[in-house]
């Protein structure tokens, strides 16, 4: 798999295994109103994991293709010969083949971990596709085009809520805090660039996700302070896991159990 | 008008959707929010999903004043029989073709 693969993939899982968790608010949210707000992003989300999927499935089948043994890809598949579609990357791979962030695979919690989980990842993701609209693959800098309005919304929406929950009442706030001690510790993976991150931005086609932290952290700063709350901490830490190598949380495990359930008992099976 | 409380004690909000094609802002619902900027985004997120609007309006329905149900006779019966109020009560001239 070459790294520009491995790339796409990663941006996909992130925001597949970030929408599958707002989906699960979906019947559960605050009020109704809210309930569709959160499952709107999680909609945007998948939505944007497709786009990523595909790109990543046409980008296989040619790399595929083009090896004269071409057996090496085919693992995810069971060594069956056939073309690789999105549906085959989303659910028939294991934990230890997903790249998403392990930021984004943590449990809802209460609203205002959600919402912070959100906040974070947003304000990242916008940060990403806006670089990403520099890319020399013109299918990337089109998906970042397509998803950087929706993420605009999202990082505006989630920055609202910090605001509205840190300064509101003891409850809320305290509530805040608490999510901060959770989640701190999963976002500087955030910012640690992988080895396919570091090759996609010296090819030009990615994003070294290093040059987005000090704008990231201005940003968010800015909104934590206003909503009362303290400051992300600015000295850089090592990351915990490296989800984007496959060192995932126990978490990843339940989320793929339900996500891929349908798939791994009815294999093909479409609706 | 009553005040209608969400469980989070939010007020009640009108919504008003201009289409891609009006010219005017219809009515499209109501919902709760906490204040104005959440009421727009609600709006947002419940009533134009499926592309129905560019442009929201938001109005807390506590400021909406309505006709009362008991009012009806004396605020609606008398148009009933001005027939003369619409325009096809009045013969035109012969060389008049359109107006």
């Amino acid at each position: 798999m070459t790294p520009l693969i491995s790339y796409i993939i990663h941006l996909a899982d992130n925001a597949l295994i970030l929408g599958h968790r707002n989906s699960e608010w979906t019947g559960h949210g605050p009020i109704l109103e809210q309930d569709i707000a959160l499952s709107n992003i999680a909609l945007d989300l998948i939505g944007q994991s497709r786009n990523l999927y595909q790109l990543a499935a046409s980008r296989i089948n040619v790399f595929s293709s083009r090896k004269e043994s071409g057996a090496q890809e085919q693992h995810m598949l069971s060594g069956e010969k056939k073309l690789f579609t999105e549906d085959d990357i989303a659910y028939l791979r294991d934990s230890p083949e997903f790249k998403n962030a392990v930021l984004l695979e943590q449990t809802n919690g209460d609203w205002a971990k959600t919402i912070l989980r959100q906040f974070y990842f947003s304000h990242f993701q916008l940060l990403q596709y806006g670089g990403l609209l520099n890319s020399r693959e013109p299918m990337l800098a089109a998906i970042g085009e397509k998803s950087i309005k929706e993420t605009r919304y999202h990082a505006k929406w989630s920055s609202e809520w910090i605001c509205r929950l840190g300064d509101a009442t003891t409850e809320s706030h305290e509530r805040m805090l608490n999510a901060l001690n959770d989640l701190n510790p999963w976002v500087p993976e955030l910012f640690a660039a992988a080895d396919y991150e570091k090759s996609v931005t010296a090819s030009g086609e990615g994003v070294d996700p290093a040059t987005l932290y000090k704008p990231w952290l201005e940003e968010v700063n800015k909104i934590l302070e206003t909503a009362t709350l303290l400051p992300y901490p600015a000295e850089k830490k090592a990351p915990v896991l490296s989800g984007k190598n496959g060192f995932h949380s126990e978490h990843l495990g339940y989320i793929l159990t339900e996500l891929q359930f349908l798939q791994r008992a009815y294999p093909g099976c479409e609706w | 008008m009553e005040k209608n409380s969400a469980p989070a004690g939010w007020p009640l909000w009108e919504v008003f959707i201009r289409t891609r094609q009006g010219l005017d802002h219809k009515h499209a619902g109501s919902l709760h929010a906490a204040d104005a900027k959440m009421a727009l985004e609600n709006a947002r997120d419940v009533y134009t999903r499926r592309n129905e609007g560019i442009s929201i309006w938001v109005v807390e329905s506590r400021h909406i004043h309505a006709s009362s149900p008991e009012e009806a006779g004396e605020f609606f019966d008398p148009a009933n029989d001005k027939i003369y109020r619409y325009p096809g009560f009045y013969q035109l001239p012969e060389e008049l073709k359109n107006i």
